[in-house]
């Protein structure tokens, strides 16, 4: 492989793979790296919410611009990924609940959410299917979900047509620095390119390591759950005060359960298996909050990978101190704004925006005291 | 309290009970799950209450039931395994079920899986309408009932079960309009040096031959079911013959109508659960299907893992009874009881030699590349989710490299059998359609359910209070 490429993404997720779509609209020559298929990991078994409540607060003005990109898709990625608005509801049941519902639905209120507080009652005109017996309510009209699985095939479409090169099932194993230019090591070859992209999620602190730049990323194993199909028993995008509940059900009639409760799994074998005490958890959180769900029988049970890294902020911009070499990805609930991050960097790489100062990659360098020195620049 | 014993074994049919008696016989503590109220597998299915268990049929699986009962293992019947995970530091596996007592687990140091086969059926358009059965399903009607699948049945597919289910349809009264086997005569005549290797098995195939014969029923060689149509209750098929590899021919083209038709095209190992367990498996060339990788111990790649009988590779009913009493003595050699190896050597021997015809029979019913490339577009292949062929072939063309990634890509095997119905065929679609290799397209990941979980009972009676919540999430 002679020819070099105006930039190599490592990661097809969908911050990668966002990226690396704006980049080729934006004129550039685009190499796009996976050991996967796109979209396979955390991009495409997440459980796809779209939500406001659960976005932290620093990112809700983000994560509303990635809302309306993921609702736009059929202008932009070319194909409806099943993207919907919905009303979003958070609970409480208990009176602790209720005191961490109104902190943090004033902070994120504070941050632009349009999050009101309502009544049992209320919130039970918005959602038939709730319990009664909650005691307050977070409202959001701006909140919805995405059919995760199905951004992978979208995705591939649209980088294909903006005439990206796609890697798919390559594993990058290094990064070199070749006269003046980026070697990636896949398989026997590798992959040369005037600039590169890490979008590695959770693999994002070992391809850091082939610069010699330390960053901890810390990887959590998220456990989803689907029902079989069944009638409509809800139709808002539903969640609890302390986060630990998504819960909506889709066009099909499936119910999907998340939440991040862990299951077991690590970054060299991915999700390996749910833990049956989380399971039921997990699942009685779920019926407590909508009671018909003691009717349907759950069909599968999944894990996904998440990102964080220390702060729980994301990293978006150029690496400090390494010649052309960005970074994107790794937020805590990433998934709403995760469009709008990749286009973020394609724009900063292009040179049409700036870093944001709060996801400036120079931040988790010093926090983690990260030398430059040992690194290859 | 957690339950805790020597050996799980999932699966109470030959190679279970093999399992069972084999580990018993060296002190070691077993406990036998399977779905079904009786012991006895698919082969060896148990009448229902009320009919004869004396007969020539049923004789085998009294033995069996008896042996078990007689062996001091533990039976949990009727109870679903949902979940099979591994314990911290390779102690073993927790088994989770779900039965009338309600939830409950076991810790055993050892499973042993013997979950034995399912079966194959290469789609037509059609074949998901009311009235068409497996033939595995006719055999449980007509073990367990003593049922015909209807009034007139039609027979069609491949393998030893075709004559199975029309002689034992013509036994208990039916009608059978006609045996439809893909495979030529010269196919057949090919089985028959390991036919001869067992004449018992033999004799039965040709009583079953004689029976149909005897009754007048047309047999076809060398053709297909090609669709079949609902016309009120009944059902309109057309037939076609095949060429060898199984693809359509011009010749003429036979219509019938029946109101059942009973179609398999020979079996495959059950192999979820050892899939979920993440154990290495192969695709056999010869058989045309995976299988958990073993030794030849039938020791699985985890330690602690054992796969037996149909579940490890189909070889037959005789010899999983033989495989799963290697198994389990491989299991109470590494608990530490001293078998001999000759003991061993004696059931390999013979486990071999039995599962001569078991392995032909496999061989005689892996899909041909003629027969795949047939299924029309607007065929059915997912029947869960209803994914057509032409769907499938879409999101090949798409760039969809892997069966995992046409799952997302389409729903294809994400409905409530987790893909135990198509992934074969689908499989077999894939490779097909990217040039890849059955190997690199893979298999469907097993999730955990096993089986579709219902909420009201995993959940049970319980208070808000009773949730343990993990900490909360950052803000």
């Amino acid at each position: 492989m002679t020819e070099v490429f105006d930039i190599a993404v490592i990661g097809a997720g969908v911050m990668g793979a966002t990226a690396a779509l704006f980049l080729a609209r934006g004129g550039m020559r685009v190499a796009l790296i996976d050991r996967g298929g796109i979209c396979q990991e955390a991009s495409g078994v997440n459980a796809g919410t779209l939500t406001l409540h659960m976005t932290r607060a620093a990112l809700i003005p983000h994560a509303m611009r990635g809302r309306e990109m993921w609702l736009d898709a059929p202008n932009w990625l070319g194909m409806d990924v099943g993207a919907r608005s919905a009303p979003g509801l958070s609970v409480a049941f208990t009176a602790d609940e209720r005191d961490m519902l109104e902190k943090r639905a004033a902070a994120r209120r504070e941050a632009g959410a349009p999050i009101t507080l309502i009544t049992a009652a209320q919130a039970a005109e918005i959602e038939l299917g709730v319990n009664p017996t909650i005691l307050a309510a977070a409202y959001c009209a701006l909140d919805g979900h995405v059919t995760a699985y199905l951004t992978g095939r979208a995705y591939r479409q649209a980088l294909t047509v903006a005439g990206v090169t796609l890697f798919e099932g390559e594993a990058a194993a290094g990064i070199a620095r070749e006269s003046g230019a980026w070697a990636v090591r896949v398989g026997a070859g590798c992959v040369r390119a005037t600039r590169i992209v890490l979008a590695g999620g959770v693999w994002l602190e070992e391809m850091l390591s082939w610069l010699g730049l330390t960053v901890p990323i810390r990887c959590l194993i998220n456990q989803l759950v689907v029902t079989e199909r069944l009638g409509p028993v809800m139709r808002s995008v539903l969640g609890i005060a302390n986060g630990l509940l998504s819960l909506k059900q889709f066009e099909n009639g499936t119910v999907l359960i998340g939440g991040g409760w862990q299951g077991r799994g690590d970054v060299v074998r991915g999700g390996v298996e749910a833990i049956p005490d989380n399971l039921i958890g997990n699942v009685r959180l779920a019926r407590h909050t909508v009671p018909a769900l003691g009717k349907a029988r759950i069909a599968r049970i999944w894990l996904g990978l998440e990102s964080e890294t220390a702060d729980a902020m994301p990293a978006i911009g150029p690496l400090p101190g390494v010649p052309d070499a960005f970074v994107v990805g790794c937020v805590h609930s990433g998934y709403t704004s995760g469009p709008f991050m990749g286009r973020l960097l394609a724009d900063i790489v292009l040179g049409v925006a700036e870093s944001p100062h709060a996801f400036n990659p120079a931040r988790l360098l010093a926090a983690a005291g990260s030398s430059l020195q040992d690194s290859v620049a | 309290m957690t339950a805790k014993t020597d050996v799980v074994v999932l699966g109470a049919g030959p190679a279970g009970v093999g399992a069972a008696i084999a580990a018993r016989r060296y002190g070691l503590s077993v406990i036998v799950m399977d779905e079904a109220t009786e012991a006895g597998g698919q082969v060896y299915r148990a009448p229902a209450p009320g009919l004869p268990r004396d007969t020539a049929e049923t004789r085998p699986g009294e033995t069996l039931r008896a042996t078990l009962a007689a062996s001091g293992a533990l039976c949990r019947l009727g109870e679903i395994v949902w979940s099979i995970t591994p314990l911290a530091d390779g102690a073993g596996f927790r088994v989770d079920s779900l039965g009338e007592a309600g939830p409950r687990m076991v810790e055993a140091t050892r499973l042993i899986l013997a979950t034995g086969a399912q079966e194959r059926v290469v789609p037509f358009p059609g074949w998901t309408l009311p009235g068409i059965i497996g033939l595995a399903g006719a055999t449980i009607l007509l073990k367990s009932q003593g049922m015909a699948p209807g009034t007139a049945t039609l027979v069609a597919g491949t393998g030893p079960l075709l004559a199975a289910v029309a002689a034992g349809i013509l036994k208990v009264g039916g009608h059978v309009a006609a045996v439809v086997d893909i495979a030529s005569r010269a196919d057949w005549l090919a089985t028959l040096p390991a036919l001869a290797s067992r004449p018992a098995l033999f004799g039965r195939g040709l009583g079953w031959h004689a029976k149909i014969r005897a009754a007048g029923v047309p047999l076809l060689f060398g053709h297909v079911i090609e669709k079949a149509e609902a016309n009120g209750a009944k059902l309109e098929i057309t037939l076609a013959p095949v060429d060898r590899t199984g693809r359509l021919q011009d010749g003429a083209r036979r219509r019938m109508t029946v109101d059942s038709v009973a179609v398999g095209h020979g079996l495959v190992p059950a192999s979820d659960a050892a899939r979920l367990l993440r154990a290495a498996s192969d695709y056999d060339q010869a058989r045309g299907h995976w299988q958990p990788r073993t030794d030849a111990g039938f020791r699985a790649s985890l330690p602690g893992l054992y796969v037996a009988g149909d579940g490890a590779g189909i070889a037959g009913a005789d010899a999983a009874f033989l495989q799963g009493q290697i198994a389990g003595l491989s299991a109470a050699a590494d608990h530490g009881c001293a078998v001999p190896a000759e003991e061993i050597a004696a059931l390999r021997r013979s486990a071999s030699r039995v599962g001569t015809v078991g392995t032909a029979m496999a061989r005689l019913s892996v899909p041909r590349r003629g027969q795949i490339a047939a299924i029309a577009p607007e065929t059915i292949v997912c029947r869960c989710e209803d994914v057509t062929r032409a769907e499938i072939d879409r999101a090949i063309g798409e760039g969809a490299r892997d069966i995992n990634q046409l799952k997302s890509w389409t729903r294809c095997g994400m409905g409530p059998c987790q893909g135990r119905v198509c992934g074969d065929i689908v499989g077999a679609l894939v490779a097909a359609g990217t040039g890849r290799a059955r190997a690199e397209v893979g298999v469907f990941t097993a999730r955990t359910p096993l089986r579709p979980l219902p909420v009201e009972a995993l959940t049970g009676v319980y208070e808000y209070a009773d949730i343990r919540l993990p900490p909360a999430a950052p803000l």
